[in-house]
């Protein structure tokens, strides 16, 4: 009900939403929960175990019960706090966790059979038989699980990310956040103020006791406009500080515009829905304040059954009256606040309960002193309260009881380093360790200071401290007279009888369940925690922990100190992955790298590969083709008898020069690059320092001090950070200097019988076999071009790789594509080249897999006996020798399947099918159109020894079981004429 | 977290990539046993650690990084171009 004249949206626009298909009215600036309140609407959703009725607890992000689902399809999001969504125009929201509806769930006999779901139901019902967990226990168990449901379509709202820096992160903007942020900020700090809610002003905004004499909220509104008007200041709302992280780094979520209407028409808005920061801060002040906590007793969890702190909030913020005949139970003197407020807005206020005999006496209202609420009635909202007292027990009528245990300090950001919080006995609570987190100062409610005059005061000396740090001169402190009443308080965590009184209200967790916990032996804090699931909810038990704690702790006979505490993990408040990964979706997760060769390739209907990153032509269909194969086999047979092109660019290229450059590559490779000839290429070999191999390629020697390494496209950033590795940790005092160049030269391979024919007709120099020998290389004038010439081959042809600055690379693979289609060729892709080099037995990563040594793909003898090199000395150890490894071989079918598949074992016909018999395993395979039949490339025990051997290949995935012949790894032309020629 | 980068400042650790601890490599001709230690074999205290982190989303550099494991924090950054872990050659 809305109290007319009450609360701080005086004059606010009037606003249409809708709730479970209701439509109803409410004013700008109102939470959802706060305008189904002005609605008479307590029923707000179900729980999740027992499916029970529920209404709004809180008044802030710790809300565990009014949780609701917004928005529909793509855009459906649960578990919206209602005590957080604001309302705007046309807002749909609906309950979840019941059906068909809030007031009528199906799934509240579990309820009923509450007896069976007590604390590790689970881990007692669900054990056996284990053939009735996958088809009935797990399927059952998820249908019931969660809260809100997700529409299982794909997220479509925008999500961003940024990073912000800052001299001083304050968090949150209660009287000592904004205290603090007013120093630093005067003495000319940079700040960033965080705040959780819409808008700033924390318990000012609920509470009604003054400042400098003036209403809280009056000096909450001027100090932030002090605030704004400094440039050094950044104000940030709806920005939740969610964790904190090393070296002075914060998780941040900002909530951009769940409260805007726009959101809903999607491609008109240009916000993004949140808002992922991630701030670096040289100091922090964490001014986070303090959640109320619930007194458990039977059934204190009937909607209208709230927190004294959040009744106060709807009535002094949103001029909410929760109810009619308002009763109030408490353990402390704070609390009494809230039937004053009710009683002198007008609210009838039934009666007062405090647990304590030495009670104060308030307003015009009865306090009834040294008793208790043992348990409520009614049905979807309460409509008594049975209290109990040294003079019996009676029934007061009430439709809603404003309740509160006491605060708990929000501590949670300064356990996310490893630090606990300590027990305060005077404030019955836990308090931030000092030094939890480097750089952090607490101040306010949040360090155990509950009164505004404290708060302020830490806020300011929390501000000083930060502002000697960073040396800045903080201005004597200017402290506003402020409340300053001491926080009585006597413990009360659960009253005793008989029943269910509610901890966790979200996950449904009660008194006896931390009970039963503690006969069954689960005495510690983190195994009652899982036994019982309390504080796992998406809420984090952020209201009901400790209390929890202090059940536990009164089971096992300890203290609560004793008891210890369960710690906190970020995130502080749910954050949607779609957040934390903003940007990194599509393209943004797996950037698109594509060759200057791709628009033509394309053009040409080429089908693209993967690899990597790159976008490589797979094959090129040629009209009449229905099947890869056939396109690849063409492409195969145009290479070896007339000429091929092939976009190579992909393979990391180094540039390395300086007087030890040769020196350098000697170190890396196997073999030795310093003397190699100028205008020669020569193929290596890499091993990591353990002695396996690494990577392979040609690396080009263009002038004395100056060479160009390849490497294979999947290892270029391995090799690139392994050469660092070398020059900069190992040999700092070499004169070497490389850097890739990889993106600055488009590369094609020139290969087959016409190779020469068709670079003689475009480069100006004259290419013959005394020019350009086998394994040379040198400048070339391509088309005018300043490029390079490498007469290297991966295909077993007379083979080049022509090289040109980037920019040249789409025009000359268009003129090489004119000129090798008048010569009976073409283009070819990644099919016919890893065919062409499977004929030939050379490798690649699909060889090179992390576990074969040189020894393994017979070459041992690249490895050189005359220098050191990384990886030298591990190589030489026994079992990387040994005759018995799985080594290189080619394969060709014998059997009655003519099929080699890769990912293929390998065994001896007569040898069962088992592991233990595993002889080797396919890596690589084809169709050979030059030889007519499949190929393959394998690794198989003491391989070389066995040419001639038939063995079974089996292949369980693709059903394949048939005969190979082992062979040689060169299929084609073994003697490399064609190569030489 | 974060590390100072001795040429790029403060940087987020996003930039960089960790490689283990730093050790200095056995000299040329040094006994199995020394290569096994140094490839293998690591100290894994609680407390300050000398390790390898390359700013490769920065500079390339290399660095030499002491961090407590414990705590995290960082005591002292330096080039590894520095930091004497070569060996002899
Ligand atoms: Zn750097």
């Amino acid at each position: 009900m809305r109290l007319p004249g009450k609360g701080l949206n005086q004059g606010a626009k009037p606003i249409t939403f809708s709730f479970n298909g209701r439509h109803m009215m409410g004013l700008e600036g109102d939470t959802l929960a706060a305008a189904l309140l002005a609605n008479d609407v307590h029923l707000m959703g179900r729980s999740f175990k027992y499916h029970r009725p529920r209404g709004v607890l809180t008044a802030g992000s710790e809300e565990p019960n009014a949780l609701v689902t917004t928005g529909t399809g793509g855009e459906q999001d649960p578990n919206v706090r209602a005590t957080q969504q604001e309302i705007f125009e046309g807002l749909e929201a609906r309950s979840q966790n019941c059906w068909p509806s809030v007031e009528r769930d199906v799934m509240a006999v579990n309820d009923l059979a509450a007896p069976f779901f007590t604390a590790g139901f689970y881990y007692k019902t669900f054990m056996w038989p284990a053939a009735f967990w996958e088809k009935l226990y797990e399927p059952m168990i998820r249908n019931a699980a969660g809260l809100g449901a997700l529409s299982g379509e794909a997220d479509q709202d925008r999500y961003e990310k940024a990073f912000a820096f800052c001299d001083v992160l304050v968090i949150g903007s209660g009287p000592a956040g904004l205290m603090a942020a007013l120093t630093a900020g005067r003495a000319g700090a940079d700040v960033i103020l965080c705040e959780e809610d819409s808008r700033m002003g924390g318990r000012l905004l609920a509470e009604r006791e003054e400042i400098g004499g003036k209403p809280g909220h009056d000096w909450a509104a001027e100090a932030l406009a002090e605030l704004d008007a400094m440039d050094n200041v950044r104000l940030m709302t709806r920005t939740a500080v969610t964790g904190a992280y090393d070296q002075g780094t914060y998780g941040a979520l900002e909530r951009v515009s769940h409260h805007l209407p726009q959101r809903h028409s999607l491609k008109g808005s240009h916000l993004p829905r949140e808002c992922f920061w991630r701030i670096a801060a040289k100091h922090a002040v964490l001014a986070a304040g303090a959640i109320e906590r619930p007194v458990a007793f039977r059934n204190n969890d009937r909607p209208g059954i709230m927190m004294a702190g959040a009744v106060r909030a709807y009535l002094n913020r949103w001029g909410v009256a929760p109810g009619e005949r308002v009763t109030l139970f408490a353990n402390n003197d704070q609390a009494h606040r809230t039937a004053r407020d009710l009683a002198e807005a007008g609210v009838h206020i039934a009666a007062v309960i405090d647990s304590r005999h030495e009670a104060p006496d308030g307003g015009p209202y009865q306090v009834i002193k040294g008793a208790q609420v043992c348990g409520s009635a009614g049905r979807q909202r309460v409509e008594s309260i049975t209290v109990r007292s040294i003079k019996g027990e009676e029934k007061i009528q009430t439709d809603c009881l404003a309740m509160s245990g006491g605060w708990n300090p929000s501590v949670h950001l300064t356990c996310h380093l490893n630090s606990r919080p300590v027990w305060k006995r005077d404030v019955l609570a836990f308090v931030p360790a000092e030094g939890a987190v480097p750089g952090m100062v607490t101040a306010g409610a949040c360090n155990g200071t509950l009164s505004t005059a404290g708060a302020l005061r830490e806020g300011a000396n929390a501000a000083a401290k930060v502002l000697e740090a960073l040396g800045l001169n903080a201005a004597a402190a200017d402290l506003p007279d402020a409340e300053d009443d001491p926080y009585r308080i006597a413990a009360l965590w659960a009253v005793p009888g008989k029943g269910r009184a509610w901890l966790d209200f979200q996950n449904d967790v009660t008194v006896k369940d931390v009970k039963q916990a503690a006969v069954e032996n689960f005495r510690s804090v983190e195994h009652m925690k899982r036994y019982t699931t309390q504080g796992m909810a998406t809420d984090q038990g952020k209201n009901s922990n400790v209390a929890a704690l202090a059940v536990l702790a009164d089971a096992t006979g300890r203290t609560i100190p004793e008891t210890g505490t369960t710690t906190f993990r970020p995130p502080f408040v749910p954050v949607a992955i779609g957040a934390i990964g903003a940007g990194a979706t599509d393209e943004g997760f797996k950037p698109q790298r594509f060759l200057t060769s791709h628009a033509e390739s394309e053009a040409r209907g080429a089908h693209q590969l993967e690899v990597g990153l790159w976008y490589r032509a797979a094959y090129y269909p040629k009209p009449g083709e229905t099947s890869w194969r056939q396109s690849c086999d063409r492409e195969v047979t145009l290479v070896r008898n007339a000429v091929g092109i092939c976009d190579v660019s992909t393979l990391g290229k180094i540039d390395v020069q300086g007087a030890d450059a040769g020196k350098l590559l000697d170190h890396l490779y196997t073999n030795t690059f310093s003397t190699l000839k100028v205008g020669k290429v020569r193929y290596g070999l890499m091993l990591r320092e353990d002695g396996f191999v690494m990577d392979d390629g040609t690396t080009a020697r263009l002038d004395e001090n100056h060479y160009v390494m390849t490497t294979t496209t999947a290892a270029a950033g391995q090799v690139m950070a392994h050469m660092e590795f070398a020059a900069q940790v190992l040999h700092p005092d070499w004169d070497v200097r490389f850097t890739s160049v990889t993106e600055q030269w488009a590369q094609f391979a020139v290969a087959g019988p016409k190779s020469q024919e068709l670079l003689n007709g475009l480069v100006a120099e004259d290419v013959n076999g005394e020019t350009w020998p086998f394994m040379g290389c040198g400048e070339a004038t391509v088309l005018g071009v300043k490029g390079r010439l490498f007469r290297i081959s991966f295909s077993g042809e007379h083979a080049y790789e022509v090289a040109v600055p980037a920019r040249y690379g789409g025009s000359l693979f268009r003129e090489l594509l004119k000129r090798a289609e008048a010569m009976g060729g073409g283009a070819y892709g990644m099919e016919a080249l890893n065919v062409l080099r499977i004929e030939k037995g050379l490798i690649t990563h699909a060889e090179i897999n992390g576990t074969v040594t040189a020894f393994d793909l017979g070459m041992q003898g690249m490895m050189s006996k005359k220098k050191d090199f990384l990886g030298k000395p591990m190589s030489t150890r026994e079992g990387l020798m040994a005759e018995d490894r799985m080594r290189l071989v080619g394969l060709k079918p014998v059997g009655a399947a003519k099929e080699i598949t890769a990912g293929a074992h390998l065994f001896t016909p007569g040898d069962p099918v088992e592991r233990i018999y595993d002889q080797g395993y396919v890596t690589s395979a084809g169709y050979s159109p030059t030889l007519g039949h499949p190929i393959g490339l394998a690794f198989l025990k003491e391989g070389p020894d066995r040419l001639g051997e038939t063995v079974r290949l089996v292949d369980h995935m693709r059903g394949v079981d048939t005969l190979c012949e082992v062979v040689s790894p060169v299929f084609f032309d073994p003697e490399g004429d064609r190569a030489r020629g | 977290m974060r590390i100072t980068c001795p040429l790029c400042g403060e940087r987020d650790r996003r930039e960089f990539y960790y490689k283990g601890a730093a050790l200095v490599r056995p000299a040329e001709g040094a006994d199995l046993d020394a290569w096994h230690e140094y490839v293998n074999l690591r100290e894994n205290p609680a407390g300050p650690l000398d390790e390898l982190w390359y700013h490769e989303m920065g500079c390339n550099s290399w660095l030499k990084v002491t961090r407590d494991t414990a705590t995290h924090e960082i005591l002292d950054v330096q080039l590894a171009s520095e930091a004497g872990l070569g060996g002899e050659t």
